[in-house]
């Protein structure tokens, strides 16, 4: 008895399993922040890996792994897609123009629904989506260089160069 | 006196649990309001954990509040409105999980601990010899 409880001393109860590891990203269509770019929807996730990162420019966290967004962003084996949450455009388009806009496309969820769709719980959360649509990882919280490394790397290196 | 004391019980058993449901947000039929309150009052508030989206004023408990009134309207069950957020968030966002292989340690060790303890007492009982008269502490103090 002693043993479980030391696992739940071990436990960080914060991050919680995601419901969608090796399952279909779920279906969404949301406006681009740029009202003059397409619409972002899940159905052209494929054909590429995509990381898919759930940010607000109210999201103290982000600015945390902000430049390493950046710097992924020079990275041609996936693409680097944003959903905007919760935000005004006002707001979200000035914390690009300070901090640099990584993303290759930005979606905007006003209602969280398909943030919810997602089952994130709050920003920043990233989605690992690979050429066939399917989320091979999940990563609550900001991203860090070990968590690339440790998580995220291998993944790509499963997958090759993309072309 | 009494009165002071009646005051007291009122203070500690009569204080409302605090809500967070806007009134812009309840549903006009009461039989789906009731409902929808009854199931957010066991989905768990995953930005506070330990407050229930019915309780919670964080924006993500809102729109799980919507959510739940939406299903509703839609013509779901309980159990249907249910499965729409944990196929969403895992059972984690049940306060009470329910009884599945991977829950069943939870239900089951607190039983396990306490027939365990029963047996470890009943054994030690048994073995104790039974303490005669002339042993009593008390002969010793009445000397």
């Amino acid at each position: 008895m002693g043993g479980v409880l030391v696992i739940g001393l071990n436990h960080d109860p914060r991050v919680m399993p995601s419901t969608l590891l090796g399952a279909p990203l779920p279906a969404f269509d949301l406006p681009a922040l740029d009202e003059a770019q397409p619409n972002i929807k899940s159905a052209s996730m494929k054909g590429g890996f995509t990381l898919l990162n759930v940010w607000g420019s109210w999201c103290v966290s982000c600015r945390e792994e902000h430049p390493l967004l950046m710097k992924l962003s020079k990275d041609k084996r996936f693409k680097l897609v944003g959903i905007d949450w919760r935000d005004t455009k006002a707001h979200a388009d000035d914390y690009l123009l300070t901090n640099g806009n990584p993303y290759a496309a930005i979606g905007t969820d006003q209602g969280g629904r398909t943030v919810i769709d997602l089952g994130v719980s709050g920003a920043p959360e990233t989605f690992v989506v690979d050429n066939t649509g399917t989320v091979r990882l999940r990563v609550p919280g900001p991203l860090t260089p070990e968590i690339w490394a440790k998580d995220i790397e291998p993944l790509l290196k499963d997958q090759g160069p993309a072309s | 006196m009494i009165r002071i004391v009646f005051a007291i019980m009122l203070m500690l058993f009569n204080v409302e649990a605090a809500h967070a449901v806007l009134p812009s947000e309840m549903l006009t039929n009461p039989v789906q309001e009731a409902r929808a309150r009854s199931i957010s009052s066991n989905l768990r508030c995953l930005v506070c954990q330990n407050q229930t989206i019915d309780d919670s004023s964080a924006d993500l408990a809102r729109d799980l509040r919507l959510i739940v009134r939406e299903r509703i309207v839609a013509g779901d069950g309980d159990g249907q409105v249910m499965d729409y957020v944990v196929a969403r968030y895992g059972n984690y966002v049940l306060l009470k999980p329910p009884f599945q292989m991977d829950t069943a340690l939870l239900w089951l060790l607190p039983f396990a601990a306490l027939i365990l303890a029963l047996a470890v007492a009943y054994a030690t009982l048994r073995g104790r010899p039974v303490l005669d008269d002339a042993d009593e502490p008390n002969d010793i103090l009445k000397g």
